[in-house]
């Protein structure tokens, strides 16, 4: 039957409703940003959590996810504070700018804001809202980076922590920042943060991001980040998501890029019971390039979702996205990437791959890689594949005396070798190459 | 792409004026009234002098069709469908009896004449073949929503081959179609599906009993000639076990201002160790250069492999059509059962396709293919949406899919939007798309051996294409390399 959905609100919509009438109005922002917090929320009222009717959330239901919306997230208290110290120890080695969020709420004296380097401004999100700061406010609701979309429509509604980093033309910032979101708090919170990244022509940032938890295992991340590049800007970007277990964690990644320059995108995702990874990335100018990348170690019923939709809106691009799962126990992996070429930009070079690695019977991967093209004069390809371990491959390690279970964790680091071995800075690559042994290490076959 | 530059402006020059079936045959025809209601369900089934039962299947699916609500999500865009201004049933006037084809309506012959369909040529082949050693075809023709003869009747009948208009099937053989009818496709499968199962006129029916090998290829031709008449026909074809059938079905209109509807449900059970080849080529009138008047072809066809080691086929060349909705799949139920799918569509104008498949896994080691060619030319649109998924008890279950877009003109758009679902490890699933024009070395490699541009042009989509003509029906391979040619008339030369 094809009857429209309609709307039936969940305890969830109705908690997000009250929550938005009675602490909306406190919400940081100048009277502009609040009508735009209106206006999104406006646009969540009318159609509540999306559910897989909607066609971009077809593989994951939010609304089944999201059964009840926990109270937003309270300020720090010491306690909180003092847990957040052991947070983001995996990118220590290369001795990051750390910015310390703790329960969403930026905590500028746990953060390293000290001997800026030439041209980096930090801004807390709270007081460039208040201070109605126009670069800021004119990119909340920028349609490049929202695509409609309504849990980014929500994060606009109720965004209250965050930084806004801007990095001047021409400045190369060697020292990573690194974002550490720390989630302290004993209770199951709600926590709705929003960061801007903005690099000047030709500026160069690398940013770090990890999310994780030392408090309650319950809790929901909304969490977005714009991404403005100036012309040749270049921004490396690393997420490490090791949420706790049942964790709900939606995050959006929107960046709109100009003439020749460069974006990539890099997702390493372990925790979490429900994780979705959207980026939203929008080729304003010729020549720029775009590496989008990510690894799912997925066990137990964990699910985590990437989707992303990449808008070549100018001539001459190129993109490349490779994103692999492993997957074991009941987890479930999926993977939707939309190339879209409009009609202008001849010349794109665009290329998609998803591999799904199904270690378990009962594992699950769904891949919807769409390609929507109005120029002619492209080339654009996308591939997916899905398996299990090749038994000749691990009979030929056997066959060479390694045990069973150290053949199958070779090959499945071989395996997500292909997308760690593209990231550029070796500190972070052996920081994540870390991270995917232990997990192997802790599978315990 | 400058190397052929007349090649984009050929392709803004073809429209459809050349269609080269738009003549409508001048024959007296029965309708029912306008518009739908459940008399008009009642007429057409009394009409067809049906059973009960079959009455009552029809209404169910009318009053569910009531409150359906037509499908959005294709990448289509047409005016909303007046579906009360339609006629729902049409006949040519009937004379007496029709003893030979000699009966038949000339003018109706004459129309079959200009397609091309060999139809008395046929008979005089019956139990002959050629010197030439062509095989012999079984045709039955569906003219708007009679069959008017079937020839071969008899032979298929020696064979124990059931081939016949699906009315007569429900008055000769009500408990078979009674077993299988709706069995694929249920009345309340899809808002088009379901309006069909309330209004369908007729379409074939194929029952090939166990063992039987049919001797012949069985084809079908539908061809819409009354105004404003959707055709509904339905076809239902059962492979019994071991059974082998391979059908052929073509598809005319008339060249029209007014869009046209075209609603059909095709149904394909293939028990333990059958195989059917269901192969389309499709020529409907797409409109003219402005998008004005053809055919709305909104199509449901399933294939379900009922039984273990079954096998289903399609094969389809989409050419023509204003607007294609139609995703021939597969249910892969019974164990080692395998589904294959390959298409052509090429859509120039302003013509709108949106195709694919479904490939459903359920029982264990199934394995399915799928290619598909896309060539988008002129202003139109041509998506591929397809779905491969394999249920968790479907081990070993594999799949590959290749899917290519060749754009042609800088107006149109080629749009791939591929599902793929993995329930379980087994599994293994291969897909693979791209989309680019037609490679500049590979024209110049061609022009340097002195051909034209149009002739590299030509060559090189023939080429793109090969994989799936290759699989058609020797018969059926020739009409589609014609059409394809005809298609992109202009742009390849």
């Amino acid at each position: 039957m094809n009857m429209e959905a309609r709307p039936v609100r969940t305890a969830a919509d109705e908690a997000f409703i009250k929550a938005f009438a009675e602490v909306g109005a406190d919400l940081p922002g100048s009277a502009n940003v609040k009508a735009q917090r209106a206006a999104a929320f406006g646009r969540f009222e009318a159609c509540g959590l999306p559910t897989r009717r909607v066609e971009q959330w077809k593989y994951t239901d939010l609304r089944q996810f999201l059964r009840e919306a926990r109270p937003l997230a309270a300020p720090p208290g010491a306690v909180e504070r003092q847990r957040a110290n052991d947070a983001g120890r995996a990118f220590a080695a290369i001795k990051p700018r750390r910015l310390v969020f703790v329960d969403g709420t930026f905590v500028a004296e746990q953060s390293d804001l000290t001997k800026l380097d030439d041209g980096l401004t930090i801004t807390s999100l709270a007081d460039a809202l208040a201070a109605g700061d126009a670069e800021v406010v004119k990119r909340i609701s920028d349609s490049n980076v929202s695509q409609g979309d309504i849990a980014y429509a929500l994060n606009t509604a109720f965004m209250a922590g965050g930084v806004v980093i801007a990095v001047e033309a021409g400045k190369h910032i060697a020292r990573p920042i690194h974002l550490v979101f720390a989630n302290c708090a004993e209770k199951p919170a709600s926590i709705f943060v929003r960061s801007q990244v903005s690099l000047g022509a030709g500026a160069r940032l690398t940013l770090l991001e990890s999310h994780e938890a030392f408090g309650a295992e319950e809790y929901h991340v909304n969490s977005a980040i714009n991404v403005d590049l100036g012309e040749d800007a270049e921004l490396d970007h690393v997420k490490l998501g090791s949420d706790a277990a049942a964790a709900i964690h939606v995050s959006t990644t929107g960046a709109v890029l100009a003439a020749g320059a460069r974006l990539r995108d890099f997702a390493l995702t372990s925790g979490g019971a429900m994780v979705r990874n959207q980026l939203f990335v929008t080729c304003n100018g010729t020549g720029a390039i775009v590496d989008l990348r990510g690894a799912n170690l997925l066990k137990n019923r964990q699910h985590a979702d990437t989707t992303l939709v990449l808008d070549h809106a100018s001539p001459g691009c190129q993109s490349r996205e490779l994103y692999k799962s492993v997957l074991d126990d009941t987890a479930r992996a999926v993977f939707q990437g939309k190339i879209m070429v409009r009609r202008k930009a001849q010349k794109t070079d665009a290329r998609m791959m998803s591999q799904a690695l199904l270690l378990s019977e009962t594992a699950e991967t769904d891949n919807k890689p769409e390609l929507e093209i109005f120029a002619d004069d492209v080339q654009c390809g996308h591939g997916t594949t899905c398996g299990a371990l090749d038994e000749k491959m691990k009979f030929y390690l056997m066959a060479r005396g390694i045990p069973a279970d150290e053949a199958e964790a070779l090959l499945i680091k071989a395996f997500l070798g292909e997308v760690i071995d593209g990231i550029s800075s070796e500190g972070v690559r052996v920081a994540l190459s870390a991270i995917v042994d232990a997990t192997m290490d802790a599978r315990g076959h | 792409m400058a190397a052929v530059q007349e090649t984009v402006d050929h392709v803004r020059r073809i429209d459809v004026e050349q269609y080269k079936y738009g003549f409508e045959t001048k024959i007296e025809s029965e309708k029912a009234p306008k518009g739908l209601s459940e008399d008009i369900v009642r007429y057409i089934s009394a009409k067809k002098e049906e059973p009960e039962w079959m009455l009552e299947w029809r209404l169910e699916a009318y009053r569910r069709w009531l409150n359906m609500r037509e499908p959005n999500w294709a990448r289509v865009d047409y005016p909303p469908i007046d579906y009360q201004d339609l006629y729902y049933y049409s006949a040519p006037k009937k004379r007496p009896t029709l003893n030979s084809l000699d009966e038949v309506d000339p003018e109706i012959l004459k129309t079959y004449e200009k397609l091309g369909i060999p139809l008395q040529e046929q008979e005089v082949l019956a139990g002959v073949v050629g010197a030439d050693g062509r095989p012999k075809v079984a045709v039955d023709a569906v003219f708007d929503s009679v069959s008017i003869a079937t020839t071969y009747k008899e032979e298929l009948a020696k064979a124990g081959v059931i081939f016949m208009p699906i009315s007569e099937a429900l008055r000769e053989y009500p408990d078979l179609v009674r077993k299988y009818l709706g069995s694929v496709v249920p009345s309340t499968d899809n808002f088009f599906a379901t309006l069909n199962s309330a209004v369908f006129s007729d379409g074939s029916f194929v029952y090939v009993p166990e063992g039987v090998r049919c001797p012949m290829e069985l084809s079908t031709y539908f061809r819409i000639n009354e105004e404003k008449t959707g055709q509904f026909e339905r076809t239902l074809i059962i492979a019994d076990k071991g059974a082998y059938v391979s059908y052929l079905e073509g598809c005319t209109a008339p060249k029209r201002d007014e869009n046209q509807l075209h609603a059909a449900v095709v149904e394909l059970v293939a028990l333990d160790d059958a195989e059917i080849k269901y192969s389309t080529v499709q020529n409907w009138y797409p409109g003219d250069a402005d998008g004005k008047g053809g055919i709305y072809n909104f199509v449901t066809k399933r294939g379900d492999c009922r039984g273990a080691n079954a096998k289903i086929a399609w094969t389809q060349v989409e050419t023509g059509s204003a607007i294609t909705w139609k995703y021939p799949s597969c249910i892969l139920r019974g164990d080692n059962s395998s589904g294959e799918f390959y298409s052509i569509a090429i859509s120039s104008g302003r013509q709108q396709v949106d195709s694919g498949t479904k490939m459903i896994h359920l029982g264990k080691n199934t394995t399915s293919r799928i290619i598909s060619k896309g060539i988008s030319a002129g202003r139109s649109e041509n998506t591929y949406r397809g779905l491969v998924s394999a249920h968790q008890k479907a081990t070993g279950a594999r799949n590959f899919t290749n899917c290519d877009s060749l754009l042609i003109g800088e107006e149109c758009g080629a749009h791939t939007v591929p599902y793929i679902e993995a329930r379980n490890a087994s599994t293994q699933f291969e897909h693979e798309a791209t989309t680019s024009k037609i490679s500049e070395e590979m024209l110049f490699y061609c022009m340097q051996r002195g051909l034209s541009s149009e002739e590299a042009v030509a060559l090189v989509v023939n080429g793109f294409v090969s994989d799936v003509l290759q699989q058609l029906p020797m018969e059926f391979a020739v009409e589609a390399q014609k059409l394809i040619s005809i298609s992109l008339e202009g742009s390849v030369g």
